[in-house]
């Protein structure tokens, strides 16, 4: 089957048991890592310059999910961090909000609190973040927790080791049962692609959470090195252009980790643009998993203001 | 907030300077032409006359040998061949640094985009210079022979497609071989070379190993008839191909022509489908489709024929045309009136024989040669666009079946240049390499070329290989 063809009514056919499920992901299109890295390397060599760099780092801020992940975050880290989302410059009115604040489900309602009015998201990481190693009733349990807390939107992992041993239905299920228990929150499902290794797990792994019903696939938990490249990320955008064009249906993509400056966003923005096309230029459809970007974001937006760089002292921690 | 539309980014042109008009460098001298009338090089994306060059006739092109037998016989061919690498390894360093100006040099006077020109072109230039340089004192380990000697005079003539790239491949093994050379870069590209005749000042270069003759066919002529060449190197048409064959028959000159092509990229039902149509994209749309070597059939399996379709127009649609010394321009324009005339005419006949063609929405600058990608439908083997070389952003799209009707179709051809292979597949790879009648066959990929691998033809795409050590067996005589 190829990936053009399929209407809606052959997907809901293909997730209707395990067997068709695997011959499915095991027959989708395959992806040549060089040609990959090729493309990747090609959209990175775009010179984004004035009206499109300003642009672009506008674009870049509002689709940031401003993110702690720590085991020692507190109440106060957290207040902090949702200031710096709603203003993000202090001394620049004009920066945009970013998209969400990302924290565990236990100060999802600190954020939330914070973020009132606002406009801005609150995400949680559930699902036992980052391995998803417990059972799935505690995923579950997890993940009411942070949307009983009041979270928008829920970060959930994938089952890595059913996934890389093929129980492809096991998987679809976890993700299947947590976007019930999300509820109206938005599911964003984490691939963790530096442990699937290759384009083609990706690619396997992508269509598998949007078929069980991700809102949003998502490449990394930032704890796994590599965190998000660009070519995978590009993997990615492919299948939910394939996915759209099958489905009529718009996935989001995030990258996540290691994103850590403007120039390395606007490789992103550019591959959005040229593979998913235009309509993936929007918060609600692509989102960076970052926290250093935003700073130098806002260094490059000073810079094109006002024709030189401000130290990194003029400009918040978090 | 609007769409993501890309600012202009144009590469300066201030670090080139263009003189308003260039002699004949011969015997290390830039010197004015005898017999010749001087000509004009233009800008094909803008039809700025950027200089006016000399055109060498037959005494310019005795001139020019005379200089070159000297070098040969004086300096170049008794110096060792460690010395010679010296000098080599010199050149390929003055290319990196001046990689820069020769990349918007090769831009403004081609027409290539900057990405191209700066990105493939420059670096590959410098990359061959450097693996020819590694050769020059180890000749008895190429693989011919124990004592390979040199041929004495080298004749090149290289077309204008990629006039630095061609250049080098020409210049670097003929020198790493102990040859000397004389050069007729292409009527329409004539800057980089001259450009390169500095670089051999600068590297002071013994004169007379390398000169460099502007012109056009006449000087060409003058230069593979010259009694006192011992070698010929062409790259060009087939046409002119034939001429030179025929006009070297009987005497003692040794040839490597490398012509036209027709190449078939074929694209089995379980090709890795996105990098495919990058393949596809690149094979035919790199450099205008100037490519000798370009993928201008596309055989698609049958069962696959709307998806790959669909998704190559699609991409089509995201290509930007226009301004070759803006970074973000992914087409430049056609390098001269005549080539786009060509491009017309045979796509004309494409239309008028009954294929369907199709082309993105783009905007042509109004001055300057351009053509925007096509792409042809309903393409069948007897239509004249599926036989001819277009050598243009025209691409011809046929189907097939089975494998062997792929390999049928793809070698039903008069050339036998280079061919393209796209499966998951690797025993099919493997199957297909073998029963391609083809100088270089890709597999999942297009248009990549290194040094180290020889490149050349069947049929008529011409006989020889240059590149890797073979193209370096072709300046040895054994």
């Amino acid at each position: 089957m190829t990936t053009l063809d399929s209407g809606v009514d052959t997907l809901a056919d293909v997730t209707s048991s395990e067997d068709r499920l695997r011959r499915f992901l095991l027959g989708l299109p395959g992806v040549d890592q060089v040609g990959a890295e090729a493309r990747a390397a090609t959209l990175s060599s775009r010179s984004i310059k004035t009206t499109a760099k300003q642009y672009a780092l506008d674009l870049a801020i509002s689709m940031i999910d401003l993110t702690t992940l720590e085991g020692q975050d507190t109440p106060g880290k957290v207040r902090a961090l949702c200031a710096k989302a709603k203003r993000p410059d202090p001394a620049d009115p004009t920066a945009p909000q970013v998209a969400a604040v990302c924290v565990y489900p236990d100060l999802v309602a600190t954020a939330k609190r914070e973020l009132q009015g606002s406009g801005i998201n609150v995400a949680s990481v559930a699902t036992a973040f980052p391995s998803g190693r417990s059972s799935l009733a505690i995923k579950v349990q997890d993940t009411k927790d942070a949307v009983a807390a009041g979270a928008d939107e829920v970060d959930m992992v994938i089952d890595r080791g059913a996934f890389l041993s093929g129980r492809y239905a096991m998987v679809f299920d976890e993700i299947a049962a947590i976007r019930e228990a999300a509820g109206d929150a938005h599911l964003k499902v984490i691939l963790e692609t530096g442990e699937l290794v290759t384009y083609d797990n990706v690619r396997r792994a992508s269509w598998l959470a949007m078929l069980a019903g991700a809102d949003f696939i998502k490449t990394s938990t930032g704890k796994v090195s590599p965190a998000a490249t660009l070519p995978v990320t590009l993997v990615m955008l492919e299948a939910v252009r394939d996915y759209h064009e099958a489905t009529g249906l718009h996935i989001g993509v995030k990258p996540a980790g290691g994103i850590r400056t403007a120039k390395d966003a606007i490789k992103y923005l550019v591959t959005v643009n040229e593979t998913a096309g235009p309509d993936w230029l929007d918060p609600e459809l692509f989102r960076f998993g970052a926290s250093s970007l935003l700073n130098d974001l806002l260094m490059q937006r000073t810079k094109l203001a006002t024709g030189h760089y401000p130290g990194p002292d003029y400009f918040t921690l978090d | 907030m609007s769409r993501f539309e890309y600012a202009p980014a144009p590469e300066s042109r201030a670090i080139v300077d263009i003189k308003s008009s260039y002699g004949l460098f011969v015997n290390g001298q830039f010197t004015d032409a005898t017999d010749g009338k001087p000509f004009k090089t233009v800008s094909p994306s803008s039809e700025e006359v950027l200089a006016e060059v000399s055109e060498a006739g037959p005494a310019d092109v005795d001139r020019a040998v005379r200089a070159a037998r000297k070098a040969y016989e004086k300096v170049w061919g008794p110096m060792s061949g460690k010395d010679r690498a010296k000098y080599l390894f010199r050149i390929a360093r003055l290319i990196q640094e001046r990689s820069r100006e020769l990349a918007v040099l090769e831009s403004l006077d081609n027409g290539k985009p900057i990405r191209e020109s700066r990105d493939v072109d420059i670096p590959l230039v410098a990359a061959h210079f450097f693996y020819y340089a590694g050769w020059a004192d180890k000749l008895e380990y190429a693989g011919a022979g124990d004592d390979p000697r040199p041929w004495g005079v080298a004749g090149q003539v290289i077309p204008w497609n990629f006039p630095m790239l061609m250049l080098a491949w020409k210049i670097a093994p003929a020198l790493a071989a102990g040859n000397t050379v004389v050069l007729k870069p292409a009527e329409t590209t004539p800057l980089t070379a001259l450009a390169f005749a500095e670089i051999c000042q600068q590297a002071d270069l013994p004169p007379g190993v390398v000169n460099i003759v502007t012109g056009a066919g006449r000087t060409g002529q003058a230069l593979v008839e010259h009694p006192d060449v011992d070698k010929i190197a062409f790259t060009g048409s087939t046409a002119v191909g034939r001429a030179i064959a025929k006009a070297i028959a009987g005497t003692e000159k040794a040839v490597t022509l490398e012509l036209g092509g027709k190449a078939a990229n074929i694209v089995f039902e379980d090709a890795p489908i996105d990098q495919t149509i990058e393949g596809i994209v690149n094979g035919i749309f790199f450099n205008q489709g100037h490519v000798c070597c370009a993928g201008s059939r596309l055989l698609v399996q049958e069962s696959v024929y709307d998806e790959v379709l669909g998704r190559l127009k699609r991409r089509m649609e995201t290509l930007r045309v226009g301004d070759p010394l803006d970074k973000n321009t992914d087409i430049g324009a056609i390098n001269s009136p005549a080539q786009l005339a060509k491009i017309r005419e045979l796509s004309q006949i494409g239309e008028d024989e009954g294929a369907e063609r199709w082309s993105p929405e783009c905007e042509l600058p109004s001055q300057g040669y351009w053509f925007p990608p096509t792409v042809f439908t309903g393409v069948s083997q007897a239509h004249r666009i599926a036989r001819e070389e277009i050598f243009g952003p025209v691409l011809s799209v046929l189907t097939f079946r089975t494998p062997a009707e792929a390999v049928e179709k793809a070698n039903n051809t008069p050339f036998g240049l280079s061919a393209g292979i796209w499966t998951e597949k690797g025993s099919r790879i493997l199957w297909m390499a073998n029963q391609l009648r083809a100088g270089v066959v890709w597999a999942n990929t297009f248009n990549r070329f290194d040094p180290t691998s020889p490149f050349g033809g069947y049929k008529e795409s011409g006989y020889g290989r240059e590149g890797g050590r073979h193209g370096l067996e072709a300046y040895l005589a054994h």
